[in-house]
């Protein structure tokens, strides 16, 4: 399986993401440079987190201009798997590849710690070798998480099952407390819905070795493989 | 007319500029000639204290600076030690307080920006940043807003630029009310083979200047940094840099990929000074001249004068020399990064720095003259007058309060010591995947990928003691920086360090800053740390009241297996907990007394350096051994502290029972600050190898209790002192910061 990390200016996630399918899932992975036009070679495109255009404007609002993102449009077309975590997210909503937006987090603040978060559909390519209902525990660090979508939205987000994620406190519980930048109905992470684009605001890929602080990102990036060859025996 | 920044200048206007007679003499010597406006401006700016040390220099020469680990000291833009495999840690501290006083979001913004491109300006690639930060009391609404903002300022630019913050440590008191202490401090990491130099070697070479347009801002910058703040000092906003975390993105990536790729002869970033301190050190450093076009700086405003180009401190450039048939390769580079670059003037033999505004001669300057031909000072030094009264501490007239448990409480909540996670968890401190041990810890520790290693870092002073005792509050800083990252299991390697002072020219101030030095240079010495750079800030006085002299010191250490590392952190119940060292009957200083007592006097606690040398070696032979389960310095607070914070991470608690031999104070032997002490924990059956080795290292161990589940009681004898709940200990300590914020 191919992965094509995309780096735009101000990307700094994009070095633990090749960490993640290089060197944990042991697949070939590339960085690809934001003016790639052609993206057809990569089995999964990750865009990964950090500052593009350092967030001027609005995160991801210029991101979306970069011609490997009419590349990216194009892939998920073609059904290859989008992975955005944390500022890729914000750059597939600012895309339009997903519905929704993101907002400056409630309390202002930037937000770096470990939350619980509850796997709500575990039929996705990126998350089926996990359990619905499952707690999982992964760093988000962020100031602009704060997902909002209309109520017309929302009730499509539900009906066709691409809520994905959910912030909840350690039973497993989608409580206000819980919440850690008051994202609409604790939501933080939703696929298309086809499945095959998926963002996040938590970042699995830190969550990949008991040494930097635990293995739950592992369900995320697995499951994308497992999925991949299941596809490909 | 003459254009007004090539009139010829006096004395008057050296003065204005911050020049003292006796230096603008020295001017006329070096140049042989009246100086213009612009060349004027230039040795202003590079004679001022920040950039010349020149009230620092001789006492400075205190530190030992050499050691089988250094590959490069004091004089660069960063300090390099050897960690094995041809790898090496790059790294220093430098301050941004003055900025951060009138400006607190960009002041502290700008600060990080600066001590990162110093790493990277080595060719390291910037691994994490920690920073040390003083604050008058939370009381004021006005600390409030300085507090938030230079914590924004330092998450909104670091967290762009994909560093890990790490560490740090944060402090209030009254003496930072009106001169707030913001210390950053970066490291980074390089093949040795990859290391660049600050040099403009190689005549003809290409002078190129990288980054952000040049503008209006910071001119004279360095000269505000090198003068005591007022009520006016607000009108100086327009000298404080603003910042752009993602032309620094661009900038690393791009440099790092020109050292990776070989391209430069030589790099330097753009700091204080400006151009005018870039070009003249490369030049002195390779003992070269310089030939500047200031008419080729793109620039982001327009009319303005070579003056104000050569010394605008706007932020995110570099200066690179070039070899003349690589310039299209480093342009190549900048392009694809979205960067100006500029070809703005070579490398000659002259000695000169030359500044061309497009044909004509503009200033013309030698750089050694500029770069290190200032004036040396030996300032008077005198005991200040409040020292010996503020030793004094009358132990037997001071009440022991009935309530133990409260005293403990309120401890916990005072906001030096109480949880700093609302300022950490607004920095990210995970990406690059390599932090290992988190902040809230003794020290940060980071994994090096691709091998077993890991560093360890801590930046730390406590300068209350510094203000009692200026010598020994100087070791006490280093052997508890060294000691934080022993306790992790890492042996202390070097230091940077961050001397924080008031007015050099008054007698009183000049001696902390000298004995506070001599006490830091010996405890360099016993630990075998050198010191391999860091930065002087001066004047930080307002209204003529000195803060408390701050001498912080940044100290890496190296694991040479990052699995032994040791957190903090109670691990099981049953666990046999132990006190490392001694506690005497030392109240001095204290946090105790400032909080419960309302004093701050007294002599701050005894140190032996050879006792603190032995513990710290039995720390790290115990990590390496696998015998603990886990240590922590006692610091503010003591020992009660100490156990309190080891319990909160995983919510156990501690029952202990202190012996008192020695019969000394209740709230001594609680909260008093003795040092040389660690709290340690290590399983039952590890204990008799444990004890063996401390026996071995010649460290006083005494087993003080077990591990327990949720309560943390502490007996004397057998009367008890402490017993609460380890959850309302820890909401006092959670609680603290946040709730004083939310006002």
């Amino acid at each position: 399986m191919r992965f094509g990390v995309v780096v735009f200016p101000g990307s700094n996630c994009d070095i633990d993401c090749y960490h993640a399918a290089k060197a944990i899932l042991g697949q070939p992975t590339d960085y690809v440079w934001h003016e790639t036009s052609d993206l057809s070679s990569y089995d999964c495109i990750v865009l990964p987190g950090g500052f593009s255009y350092g967030d001027y404007l609005r995160p991801g609002a210029i991101a979306r201009f970069a011609p490997a993102m009419q590349a990216v449009a194009e892939a998920a077309g073609r059904g290859q798997l989008v992975l955005g975590i944390c500022n890729g997210f914000q750059i597939l909503l600012e895309a339009g590849l997903l519905p929704g937006a993101m907002r400056r987090n409630d309390h202002l603040q930037f937000r770096c710690e470990t939350r619980h978060l509850r796997l709500e559909n575990n039929t996705t390519p990126f998350t089926h070798l996990g359990e619905r209902g499952q707690i999982l525990r992964l760093p988000i660090a962020h100031a602009d998480g704060n997902y909002y979508i209309d109520e017309l939205g929302l009730a499509e987000l539900k009906r066709n099952n691409q809520i994905v994620l959910r912030y909840c406190d350690a039973e497993g519980q989608p409580t206000a407390s819980a919440n850690p930048n008051g994202a609409l109905e604790n939501i933080a992470g939703i696929v298309n819905r086809r499945g095959n684009v998926f963002g996040l605001m938590p970042h699995p890929e830190r969550a990949l070795e008991k040494i930097t602080g635990g293995t739950d990102g592992q369900l995320v990036w697995t499951s994308i493989l497992k999925w991949w060859e299941g596809n490909h025996a | 007319m003459l254009k007004h920044y090539l009139e010829p200048q006096d004395r008057h206007s050296a003065q204005q500029m911050g020049l003292k007679e006796l230096e603008w003499e020295l001017v006329l010597e070096k140049l042989g000639r009246t100086p213009n406006l612009t060349e004027l401006g230039m040795f202003a700016v590079m004679w001022s204290e920040h950039c010349s040390y020149k009230h620092s220099k001789l006492a400075l020469r205190q530190f030992p600076t050499t050691g089988p680990r250094v590959l490069v000291g004091p004089g660069e833009n960063a300090g390099v030690i050897d960690i094995g495999d041809g790898q090496a840690v790059v790294f220093k501290i430098e301050s941004h307080n003055h900025p951060s006083a009138i400006e607190p979001y960009q002041g502290a913004a700008t600060g990080v920006g600066g001590i990162v491109r110093d790493v990277f300006a080595m060719g390291a690639r910037p691994i994490a940043l920690l920073n040390s930060l003083r604050f008058g009391e939370l009381d004021s609404a006005h600390q409030r807003h300085l507090f938030s903002g230079v914590v924004s300022g330092i998450s909104g630019y670091g967290n762009c630029l994909g560093i890990p913050t790490v560490g740090g440590e944060v402090y209030f008191n009254q003496s930072y009310t009106g001169n707030c202490l913001v210390n950053a401090m970066c490291v980074g990491t390089i093949s040795q083979d990859k290391l660049a130099r600050g040099k403009a070697a190689g005549l003809g070479n290409r002078v190129l200047l990288i980054g952000a347009l040049t503008g209006r801002d910071g001119i004279h910058g360095a000269t505000f940094a090198s003068e005591e703040l007022s009520e006016s000092s607000s009108t100086k906003r327009p000298m404080v840099q603003v910042g752009d975390p993602f032309m620094e993105k661009l900038l690393i990536e791009a440099c790092l990929e020109l050292v990776d790729r070989r391209v430069i002869v030589g790099m330097q970033d753009l700091g204080a000074a400006g151009l005018t301190s870039a070009s003249s050190e490369m030049a002195a450093r390779a003992g070269t001249g310089v030939e500047i076009d200031v008419a080729r700086v793109p620039r982001r405003e327009q009319n303005m004068s070579p003056y104000e180009v050569m010394l605008s401190e706007s932020q995110e450039r570099m200066l690179l020399v070039v070899e003349p048939e690589r310039v299209r390769e480093v342009l190549e580079i900048c392009t694809r990064w979205g960067l100006a670059a500029t070809d703005i003037g070579l490398v000659t033999d002259t000695g000169a720095v030359r500044v061309f505004d497009g044909d004509e001669i503009v200033a013309e300057v030698p750089a050694q003259a500029l770069a290190s031909a200032a004036p040396v000072y030996n300032p008077t030094l005198q005991v200040p007058w409040w020292q010996s009264e503020a030793q004094h501490l009358d132990l037997d007239a001071l009440p022991l309060p009935q309530d133990l448990n409260q005293v403990l409480l309120v401890l916990l909540s005072s906001p030096t010591i109480a949880s700093k996670e609302w300022v950490y968890r607004q920095y990210d401190h995970q990406v690059r995947g390599d932090t290992v041990v988190l902040p809230g810890s003794d020290a940060a520790v980071l994994r090096i990928k691709g091998t077993s290693k890991g560093l360890a870092i801590s930046v730390d002073c406590n300068s209350r003691y510094v203000y009692l005792d200026p010598f020994r509050g100087g070791a006490i800083a280093v052997a508890e920086a060294a000691r934080n990252v022993a306790v992790s299991g890492a042996e202390p390697l070097a230091v940077t360090n961050c001397l924080n002072f008031g007015n050099p020219e008054k007698p009183e101030i000049f001696y902390q800053f000298h004995q506070a030095i001599a006490g830091m240079a010996e405890a360099c010495r016993a630990l075998e740390t050198p010191v391999t750079g860091g930065n002087v800030s001066l004047y930080n006085e307002t209204n003529g009241k000195a803060i408390y002299p701050t001498p912080t010191v940044g100290m890496v250490g190296l694991l040479r297996d990052v699995n032994k590392r040791v957190t903090l952190s109670f691990k099981q119940i049953g666990d046999v907990i132990l006190q490392l060292g001694t506690t005497m009957e030392e109240l001095g200083g204290s946090e105790y007394l400032k909080v419960i007592h309302q004093r701050e006097c007294g002599m701050p606690p005894g140190l032996d350096l050879k006792r603190e040398r032995a513990l710290q070696q039995l720390l790290v032979a115990a990590a390496q051994a696998q015998l603990l389960s886990s240590a922590h310095d006692c610091s503010e607070g003591g020992l009660a502290v100490a156990l309190c914070e080891s319990a909160f991470p995983l919510g156990f608690g501690a029952d202990v029972t202190l012996e008192n031999v020695n019969q000394i104070r209740l709230d001594a032997l609680l909260f008093g600050e003795s040092q040389s002490r660690v709290v340690a924990t290590t399983a039952p059956s590890s204990f008799a190898a444990l004890q063996d080795l401390c026996e071995q290292h010649n460290v006083p161990c005494r087993e003080i209790g077990r591990v327990s589940r949720d309560t943390v009681v502490v007996r004397v004898g057998s009367t008890t002192v402490i017993d609460l709940p380890t959850q309302d200990l820890a909401r006092a300590w959670k609680g603290a910061i946040p709730c004083l914020m939310s006002q």
